[in-house]
């Protein structure tokens, strides 16, 4: 896929919220500045209207698409962006960043409190969903876009999307939700609380004070090893592993070496070189805290809106089931938003939104003409 | 001839429809008649379609669709919702619950506008008259083991069906095989269209 693809990409990054003029955070407190990683792929035309955001997942980052000079891994949804993608940067200019309590150049718990001269760590204030997109909000305002043509995103990047659909439906033209919820259930809660008292349980967490020092790399990583749990199937796990045995490793006497432990290991251990435990804590709360319909009636916030949106689930997704998106979608239908659903047939699980790329591509394509001419 | 028929009908919903109006197509398909509605009388368009197949087709031709059941999706839609709403050869062969699926679709539109093919045809009559045996016309083409058809009614079947839920009958076609059926429809027409609302 090399050939089309965008080639070496650069994360820019942009200090904002400067005070006196902080971000009013939903906590009530305040933040500033901020500084916010982004990258942009395709040119933004003359009337500045083909720009479209991709809002990231839980542990995604700015760096969508492309290469970085010397990877040879590239961006985490470079399937569906790129000349002739499912977001064709040779028609949009399409923008993906670091979200709020990020830990790859957005500000986050990792990031020196200009106060203390020190990493915030917990002196970080809690922050939402909904904070996450008002930075993005002034990203976009600072790229002197007045209306974004679409926002994309699956999982906590569909939540992103809605919220942005709720708060700003007058700054898009549409947005794309892909295995995502209005609100986290109990099960999906319950994940996120193994994964966090994993990491507060190490005792290299040390009240998050470990910055400089050992990190609570055996905490993080179990955390990641269940979270990689709830991203598959019954049947893909299946497919990808079944009872095959390779490399027995002595970790422990009872490790037997199936290729599934082996698979979860090899992701625990490489996630804790990328990703920076507070965040983990505080970007999961605020995703289990998010409630698009504020304890409300859902299709009231979205009475009126002329925004043309697009909902898709996995048939497989456990983790986000396809009832939590036809929820979204009874919404949008009482409020009479016009709105497309698809489940689509996958034995991938969650990670269906970065793997079933084909179908993905054929809906948001062909979705994205239509916004266009929409105009 | 199945073809013909099939564009007659077509061409009937369409005049039925007002330009400019609101219309969710329940069992759309491919979406080929919402994509004519749109270019000829600019509606605002909603399809529902259980295949996944053909939600593909339909968000190709630009109309929104939503991948769901009838049954489950049409009552999630509040009173009046659509001008027009279509079941185009959806209530035979579709719908679980015919009774309960007119009765929604009254609540959720204006005006129900319900496509089927006639089983009292005369081509019908004689096969089960003469042969004994499921028949097989131009508009009901399939052999009984591989019917999509869930229900088989026939004209006077869906009128005595209005009469006694009190359903108001405002427009109706009869097709025959090239034409508009006139002289005893339910002998004669192969599928009959009707545009009914609340009386």
């Amino acid at each position: 896929m090399k050939d089309k693809s965008l080639g070496i990409v650069e994360t820019k990054y942009v200090t904002l919220a400067q005070p006196p003029k902080e971000l009013e955070l939903e906590s009530g407190g305040k933040l500033g500045p901020i500084t916010i990683a982004f990258e942009t792929y395709g040119k933004l035309n003359k009337e500045r209207s083909n720009a479209v955001l991709i809002t990231h997942a839980f542990s995604g980052d700015a760096h969508a698409a492309g290469y970085h000079k010397g990877d040879d891994k590239p961006g985490w949804w470079d399937s569906m962006i790129g000349p002739g993608k499912a977001f064709d940067t040779d028609k949009y200019h399409v923008i993906c960043s670091n979200v709020l309590g990020g830990c790859n150049g957005t500000t986050g718990p990792s990031s020196v409190n200009p106060k203390t001269g020190k990493p915030y760590g917990l002196d970080f204030p809690l922050i939402s969903i909904n904070d996450m997109i008002n930075v993005q909000n002034k990203l976009i305002e600072h790229l002197n876009i007045k209306k974004l043509l679409t926002v994309a995103g699956g999982s906590m990047g569909g939540m992103q999307a809605l919220s942005w659909l709720i708060n700003y439906p007058d700054k898009i033209k549409s947005a794309i939700i892909i295995a995502s919820a209005i609100k986290h259930s109990p099960q999906q809660i319950a994940f996120d609380e193994v994964g966090r008292v994993s990491i507060i349980s190490d005792p290299a967490w040390n009240e998050g004070n470990y910055y400089g020092e050992e990190t609570p790399a055996s905490g993080l990583a179990l955390a990641r090893m269940v979270g990689h749990i709830t991203y598959m199937s019954d049947e893909s796990m299946m497919e990808k592993f079944g009872r095959r045995i390779r490399n027995v490793e002595e970790r422990h006497k009872f490790n037997t070496g199936f290729e599934i432990e082996n698979y979860l290991h090899y992701r625990g251990s490489n996630f804790v070189e990328r990703f920076d435990a507070n965040s983990y804590l505080y970007i999961t709360k605020a995703i289990d805290c998010y409630d698009a319909s504020e304890g409300k009636n859902l299709s009231e916030a979205l009475y009126g809106t002329t925004a043309k949106v697009m909902v898709l689930a996995f048939k497989s997704d456990w983790l986000y089931p396809t009832y939590q998106s036809r929820e979204i979608v009874k919404s949008c239908k009482v409020a009479g938003v016009d709105t497309t659903f698809c489940e689509i047939d996958s034995t991938y699980g969650h990670d269906a939104f970065l793997l079933e790329i084909e179908e993905e591509t054929h809906l948001v394509k062909h979705f994205l003409e239509k916004v266009v001419q929409a105009n | 001839m199945f073809r013909y028929i099939r564009e007659l009908e077509f061409q009937t919903i369409c005049n039925y429809i007002e330009e400019g109006s609101s219309v969710l197509d329940l069992g759309c398909g491919d979406c080929e008649l919402l994509h004519r509605l749109i270019k000829n009388k600019n509606i605002k368009a909603q399809g529902i379609e259980i295949d996944e197949k053909e939600i593909y087709k339909c968000v190709q031709k630009g109309v929104s669709v939503l991948h769901e059941d009838i049954e489950y999706g049409l009552s999630e839609y509040k009173d009046k919702s659509f001008d027009y709403i279509v079941l185009q050869q959806s209530l035979s062969e579709v719908v679980r619950q015919p009774d309960k699926v007119i009765q929604e679709a009254l609540r959720v539109g204006k005006k129900v506008i319900i496509s089927f093919s006639n089983f009292a045809h005369y081509r019908a009559r004689l096969q089960i008259f003469l042969k004994g045996k499921t028949p097989v016309t131009p508009s009901l083409p399939y052999s009984w083991y591989d019917t999509p058809n869930l229900h088989f009614l026939s004209l006077s079947d869906f009128i005595e069906y209005c009469r006694e839920r009190k359903i108001k009958i405002k427009r109706k076609t009869y097709l025959g095989i090239k034409r508009k059926a006139y002289l005893f429809p339910n002998v004669f027409a192969l599928v009959g269209i009707f545009m009914i609302s609340q009386n």
